[in-house]
């Protein structure tokens, strides 16, 4: 097994005992790379089928691109798509630093999602290697009831025995992508031939790496214009991948804020 | 492209996993400082990730801060203290590493273990001028018991103690000395200062020193020996049903399977053959190997479910009733003897009795403790009985099926590694096929309340009957089996440990085993519930302590209130009343044949 095989069986592993255990459970989709590497195990996982709903947490801003591979890779992959529209941007906590405010919008639309289908699992693509604060995460991240992480006391987590079981009206955040990194990502969708959203690969100079809403994301610029191109960026870049993601960088605390109140 | 970046993937061979490394040792010794230090040397930072970390650690008043780069949680960086396990990725020029950063307070041992058991060495920091402290024992020997057995230490803060060899070599001696203790033994000893980059990538000019730098260290390591020489061992995470086929999926965890090969599921005992193995992209394999998540269809419709393991048909996986553990308890509650909890091994699920605690240790002192309870921290050898048998194996001969975890309140409580058990024979017939059920019906209260009354009484009223019953009466036994035992807590525990042992047999030979025995102790009656299994009942004999003691029908109560007696139950020796026993029967409101009809009635209806 090379070191692709090993991460595959993993996340393999990892989606297996969370469908096993937690019910109702559902996935987040969010046509990004991440979230379609992860659809892509869900489908070997499973013989072939995704067995539970997938969720797009909708804020009507994505990229046109973004809804055409939506529409198109629902059918293709026969999903069960969940996609209930986010909140509006009123309801969001007005402390918050502007750029959070979109990104608070889909921890709304997602506890929102929680509550009227009683999810107990939800299965998120994060990485460590992405931020910092999801270097913290458990692979089985227990939330309160209104899907909030305690970051500074979060249960141990070891040998691949993770919390299955759960306080009733709570919810669990399943992470089979945790030990990947961006470039395994990238490999790994050259050598399954993933499909993903033309708009990571580079048009006049410029590229998304990372791929967010509408005026929260901005490109980079780039010269990779296919999936091998990418990976040969990827392995001298010294820019981190989240860098044109705004919301990030609104102030040292703002993603751990986001987070603790239940963002992905 | 340029050549310089075609140089750079080369440098990384693609097919390679990261090799996992855990950095741990006491609080403020300088592990986070290290880690930062260690990425900036090797050019894996990125101009922004520098930028930040001046910006945070400016804003707190400090010069860099390399901590930051890992604590990042606000609390972490406004205590300069990590709370929870992290990691980055670096390379070197020879292989690409995580390092996995782990808090060194106590209070966050939970975090340092979950970062632990990832790696695959360590990097042990000690602060050359503090030398061993607390956490750095405990972390040492959690290491020795999460197998992790190549450590690399590094002298941390020689700056400090103005890189004096003198200092180093009796700093150096002190933690080969703590690694011994725990079988463990350093594969380099490097002084570094982290905060100044000596001897991390660059070496520096150290009187006496002629050893390796950290990454040259680091770069010596060996991978963990591999799982696929071992027996086979695959864990049934699940049964999916595909059209008309049942499809057996989980993942191997030691050995190798062919396709055709032979396989027993533990602790069901049936075994069958493999058809198929499929690894999900829907191509059928010819065999497949340790790590690898499989899907498997079987030429006979075997009962299979999850939490079942399988091995190969001639030498199945054991089954075992009870178990010996070594583990670590990370939960604030104490785990007692006599208590219930909850255990996880592979995908199985258990509810287990502690039967006895053997041996606690309490880490930091590394002093053994002689009580049979075990607090946060702790490590201990505890012997475990489980209601349902459970397939497991030894951990030092196949170390991912012989360990697992506890649960208790959602969380994981603890850990334990497999050292012994009992090989049980592969699971009891189901209760109900069998014709004669035997089964115990264990009476307690007060002495004086009627045990031994009702349980002759019901004995005779059973064997009128034509059913096998008899009494195992607590004073009588007590005279024979038991004559070397008094009244102490230990020898009550061993009475009523006896005492289940000898029901259990009755009952397995088919005999309705009627126990009137005081059993005083709830976590007794729960030992004696695990070891009979689930045919066994719990009957309160009731009648208040003052109703027992008018009674008095041996004069115990009154020898006990003139202190002749001593340690007498409801005297001056607690009865903990039990809070769900099967059966509840009052003898202080209803006459011996209306008690004796209750008991009778609760057994029929219970026997069908
Ligand atoms: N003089 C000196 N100070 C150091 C050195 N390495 C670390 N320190 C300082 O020691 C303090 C603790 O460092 P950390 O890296 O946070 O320690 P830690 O081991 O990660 O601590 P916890 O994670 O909380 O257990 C910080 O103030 C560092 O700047 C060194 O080589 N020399
Ligand atoms: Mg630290």
């Amino acid at each position: 097994m090379n070191d692709l095989d090993s991460l595959e069986a993993e996340s393999i592993y990892i989606l297996r005992e969370a469908y096993a255990t937690l019910k109702p459970i559902a996935m987040l989709w969010s046509f990004g790379k991440d979230s379609n590497a992860m659809i892509w195990l869900a489908r070997k996982a499973f013989l072939g089928r995704v067995p539970f709903p997938v969720v797009h947490l909708d804020t009507g801003l994505e990229f046109p691109e973004v809804y055409d591979f939506r529409n198109r890779y629902r059918e293709e992959w026969r999903l069960d798509l969940v996609a209930d529209a986010c909140p509006s941007i009123e309801e969001v906590d007005p402390t918050l630093p502007p750029n959070s405010r979109l990104a608070a919008r889909k921890t709304l639309g997602l506890s929102q999602a929680i509550r009227k289908h009683g999810y107990r699992g939800i299965i998120a693509g994060i990485r460590r290697d992405e931020q910092a604060m999801r270097a913290k995460e458990r692979v089985f991240s227990p939330r309160g009831a209104s899907g909030e992480w305690e970051a500074k006391d979060q249960p141990a987590e070891f040998w691949d025995q993770y919390n299955l079981s759960q306080p009733p009206g709570t919810h669990v955040r399943v992470h089979p992508l945790l030990s990947w990194t961006e470039l395994d990502i990238w490999r790994y969708i050259a050598r399954e031939r993933i499909p993903v959203v033309p708009l990571y690969f580079a048009r006049n100079g410029k590229r998304f790496r990372s791929l967010g809403e509408i005026g929260i994301t901005t490109p980079i610029d780039s010269k990779a214009a296919s999936v091998d191109q990418i990976i040969d960026e990827l392995a001298t870049t010294r820019a981190a991948e989240r860098a044109g993601r705004t919301m990030d960088h609104d102030s040292e605390d703002a993603f751990e804020r986001l987070r603790a109140a239940g963002y992905m | 492209m340029t050549a310089h970046s075609h140089d750079y993937v080369a440098l990384r061979p693609s097919n390679e996993r990261a090799f996992p490394i855990v950095v741990v040792g006491h609080v403020d010794h300088g592990k986070s400082t290290l880690i930062g230090r260690l990425l900036y040397d090797t050019g894996s930072l990125g101009e922004d990730r520098v930028a930040q970390l001046r910006e945070a650690s400016g804003r707190r008043g400090l010069d860099v801060e390399w901590s930051f780069l890992l604590d990042a949680l606000q609390v972490e960086r406004d205590q300069g203290i990590t709370v929870d396990t992290t990691q980055v990725w670096f390379r070197s020029a020879r292989r690409h590493y995580v390092i996995i950063d782990a808090p060194g307070h106590r209070s966050f041992l939970k975090n340092m273990v979950t970062g632990a058991a990832r790696a695959e060495a360590a990097i042990l920091v000690v602060d050359a001028s503090q030398g061993v402290a607390d956490q750095t024992r405990r972390h040492v020997h959690l290491l020795g018991l999460l197998g992790i057995g190549q450590i690399v230490v590094a002298l941390n803060k020689v700056d400090l103690i103005g890189r004096d060899p003198q200092r180093v070599s009796e700093a150096s001696e002190e933690i080969i000395r703590c690694l011994a203790e725990n079988g463990l033994a350093a594969t380099a000893i490097v002084p570094i200062s982290a905060r100044h980059g000596d001897n991390i990538v660059r070496a520096a000019d150290m009187d006496g020193y002629g050893g390796p730098t950290l990454v040259d260290a680091l770069d010596r390591l060996l991978p963990r020996a591999s799982n696929l020489n071992l027996p086979f061992r695959f864990a049934v995470q699940d049964v999916y049903r595909l059209d008309d086929k049942r499809v057996v999926v989980g993942r191997i965890e030691s050995g190798q399977l062919r396709n055709g090969d032979t396989i027993a599921f533990a602790p069901s005992g049936q075994a069958a053959r493999v058809v198929s193995i499929e690894t999900g992209n829907g191509v059928d394999r010819a065999e497949a190997q340790a790590g690898e998540s499989v899907a498997l269809t079987l030429d006979q419709p075997l009962f299979v479910e999850r939490g079942q393991l399988a091995g190969p048909a001639e030498e199945p996986p054991a089954t075992a009733r009870r178990l010996r553990v070594r583990l670590f308890w990370l939960d604030a509650a104490p785990l007692a003897a006599g208590s219930r909890i909850s255990l996880k091994l592979g995908t199985a699920e258990r509810e287990a009795t502690v039967l006895d605690v053997e041996e606690v240790l309490g880490m930091a002192s590394m002093q053994t403790a002689d009580r049979q309870e075990i607090r946060q921290h702790e490590v201990a050898q505890v012997l475990l009985g489980v209601a349902r048998p459970l397939a497991t194996d030894r951990h030092a001969l196949l170390p991912r099926t012989g360990r697992g975890v506890f649960v208790r309140d959602f969380r994981v409580a603890g850990g334990f590694v497999v050292t012994d058990f009992d090989d049980a024979a592969p699971v009891e017939a189901p209760v109900e096929l069998d014709a004669t059920p035997g089964v115990v019906i264990w009476l307690t209260g007060y002495s004086g309340a009627g045990k031994s009354t009702l349980g002759r009484e019901l004995v005779r009223r059973l064997s009128e009957r034509g059913r096998a019953a008899h009494l195992l009466d607590g004073d009588e036994l007590r005279r024979g089996l038991n004559r070397d035992l008094g009244f102490s807590d230990a020898d009550r525990r061993e009475n009523v440990r006896r005492v289940s042992e000898v029901a259990r047999l009755f009952a397995e030979a088919g005999t309705i085993a009627v126990v009137s025995v005081i059993a005083p102790r709830a976590a007794d009656r729960a030992m004696a519930r695990t070891l009979v299994g689930p045919r066994f009942a719990e009957v309160h004999i009731r009648a208040s302590l003052s109703a027992c003691e008018q009674r008095d029908p041996k004069g115990l109560y009154a020898r006990a209130r003139r202190g002749d007696l001593k340690g007498f139950t409801g005297i001056d020796s607690p009865y903990e009343t039990p809070v769900s026993p099967e059966l509840v029967v009052d003898t202080e409101a209803d006459d011996l044949a209306t008690s004796a009809d209750r008991l009778l009635a609760f057994v029929d209806n219970w026997l069908g």
